[in-house]
């Protein structure tokens, strides 16, 4: 449409360049500066391409070089493996392994519950929904990896902590609740990443297994879920990154106790929580082990970031 | 017989996964929009905040000022980075290669880390302090990969014969860009900054430590002040006002609807140039 529209003045512009250099003329001054301006616009492309170089390399830097002489002064064993956190006692102890434990005990739960729902759901998008269904569901995930985190915590909040309270006992803050809305959050990641590696399936390879006398259920379980194996790793690899770096809605329904948890009914707090909840009066060595734990975090992060890069170059 | 047993279970449960995440949903936004919306009283926007009105107006302000910050340095950043990426660099080139694996590093870092890094560096480093301007710098760090790849994507989405068909009119490369190629583009690529002030909304954890919680309307961009997402989160740790908090909600959720709306809405006019 508008190529149309625009194609008559660029025949006239370059035409009448052309018409110049052929009589031996100098190059006309408007040209010259389209000339520089093609190259500085070249340059400023290229230096904007560099910015999420230079991010990642200033945030590694201030982490680092706020966390690691931190972990240093503290000890690292003490500073991973110490089972007490009391940055205000006379002595103060920076052990964050609870925290860490916690982060895991959060994450596997949220696995648990995330995972088996988001592949099921993801077979019942790509294999299973009529197409108008489809057309309802499939904007509802989108719009439910857009909810913010405060809304599900809130909801977690109001809803759930209750639920578990009535349920199972105890004060209803617990790993348990932590899980289920995180299960709940991660979702709409493992739902889309899933679904397009199971699309991206070869019809083939179902008509192959029907044609042998394979069920529906049998084909898709049977052949296409393990066809789709290293793109549904993917999603779950994701999904545990989502759920390791979630901060606001754990916060609100974990509990955040600082102990190692001896059950699903009791609060944990994660390394997330730790970093928000103490920042606000946090100072010196105390607020030093705090970006500490944040360089713990990107550490993991960016293990698992690894693992997902690796996964996906299979995928492609 | 056994197997027929197994493959109903499997076609059972395939559908109870797909109910239990659709009714999560709607339970989800039922839930507070029936409980919210009678807390929509005229007094929750009243112009400035007060511990009784604890009026959200305040924060819809500072959330469209830091919305604006972070698209004014993400979008130009972001935009001219895919421009590189699609049509200057040559393919397999090392710079590009790790452009992508940074920009895919900063899609994967939770938004606390992002939180952390922009008090050190902007609030501290940079002696902004608390304050719009640095709550917006990191948040622009924060959705600057998406825009990358959703510009990437719609760059890539324009066919090649409208770039030949320009250069073979005599038009240079950044010409053909500005006049043919980003036109085509448009759609696409503010589908992607819709998805970005989605993300913006809703952040939390990022502003907490970089823009502050202050309850006023910013008086410069060097002030303190909190965004929706944030003021909902004081309001609900608070627990004084939990209708209110509800009402909060509410705005939040609408506002993501009709942001995912508009996205699809933007993202369809690209399919059907």
């Amino acid at each position: 449409m508008f190529f149309s529209r625009r194609s008559r003045k660029n025949i006239r512009k370059p035409g009448a360049g052309g018409r110049r250099r052929g009589c031996g003329l100098k190059p006309s001054r408007t040209e010259a500066m389209r000339k520089i301006q093609a190259i500085v616009m070249q340059y400023v492309f290229m230096l904007s391409a560099l910015t999420s170089v230079l991010a990642v390399t200033l945030i590694c830097l201030f982490l680092f070089a706020n966390g690691i002489p931190a972990i240093n002064e503290i000890g690292w064993r003490d500073f991973l493996l110490g089972r007490e956190w009391s940055p205000s006692d006379a002595p103060p102890a920076f052990g964050i392994f609870p925290m860490i434990v916690g982060s895991v005990y959060i994450t596997a739960g949220a696995i648990a519950v995330g995972v088996p729902v988001g592949i099921l759901t993801a077979v019942f998008l790509a294999r299973v929904c009529p197409k108008p269904l489809y057309a309802l569901i499939s904007p509802m995930v989108g719009l439910m990896a857009g909810i913010p985190s405060v809304v599900y915590g809130f909801f977690g909040v109001v809803i759930l902590v209750p639920m578990v309270r009535e349920l199972f006992g105890g004060n209803g803050s617990s790993i348990l609740a932590a899980s289920l809305l995180l299960g709940i959050m991660i979702l709409p990641t493992i739902i889309s990443i899933s679904e397009s590696a199971i699309r991206a399936v070869p019809a083939e390879l179902y008509d192959g297994a029907v044609a042998l006398g394979a069920s529906h259920e049998r084909a898709v379980f049977a052949v296409i879920l393990p066809a789709a194996k290293s793109g549904i790793l993917a999603a779950i690899v994701l999904g545990i990154g989502r759920a390791v770096g979630e901060t606001m809605a754990v916060i609100m329904v974990a509990g955040n106790q600082v102990r190692i948890p001896g059950g699903i009914l009791q609060g944990a707090r994660t390394l997330t929580a730790n970093i928000v909840i103490e920042m606000g009066y946090a100072a010196e060595l105390h607020r030093e082990a705090l970006i500490a734990t944040g360089v713990v975090l990107f550490a993991f992060i960016l293990l698992i970031n690894l693992l997902f890069f690796s996964l996906e170059k299979k995928v492609l | 017989m056994k197997k027929a047993f197994k493959d109903r279970a499997l076609a059972l449960s395939v559908w109870l996964a797909a109910g239990f995440t659709l009714s999560a949903m709607f339970f989800l936004i039922g839930h507070i929009l029936i409980k919210g919306i009678p807390y929509l009283t005229p007094s929750l926007f009243a112009l400035s905040y007060t511990s009784e009105n604890v009026s959200l107006f305040p924060a819809l302000i500072t959330t469209l000022m830091t919305v604006a910050i972070s698209l004014a340095v993400a979008a130009p950043l972001g935009i001219f980075t895919a421009i590189y990426m699609v049509e200057y660099a040559s393919r397999g080139n090392r710079f590009v290669r790790l452009v992508r694996v940074t920009a895919e590093t900063l899609s994967g870092i939770p938004s606390i880390v992002y939180g952390l890094f922009g008090m050190l560096f902007f609030v501290t480093w940079t002696g902004w302090g608390f304050s719009l301007l640095a709550g917006g710098f990191t948040l622009a760090i924060m959705i600057l990969p998406l825009i990358m790849r959703t510009t990437e994507e719609s760059l890539k989405a324009v066919p090649d014969a409208y770039r030949e068909a320009s250069f073979g009119l005599g038009a240079g490369r950044l010409r053909t860009v500005f006049r043919i190629v980003l036109p085509a583009a448009t759609p696409g690529i503010v589908a992607g900054m819709i998805l970005g002030i989605g993300r913006i909304i809703g952040e939390t954890a990022a502003l907490i430590y970089t823009s502050g919680t202050v309850a006023k309307i910013p008086e410069n961009l060097l002030a303190s002040g909190r965004t929706l997402a944030v003021h909902m989160y004081a309001l609900s740790s608070e627990g004084l006002h939990t209708g209110q908090a509800y009402a909060t909600a509410v705005i939040l959720l609408l506002v993501v609807i009709g942001v995912n709306t508009l996205s699809a809405f933007a993202a369809k006019r690209l399919a059907k140039v």
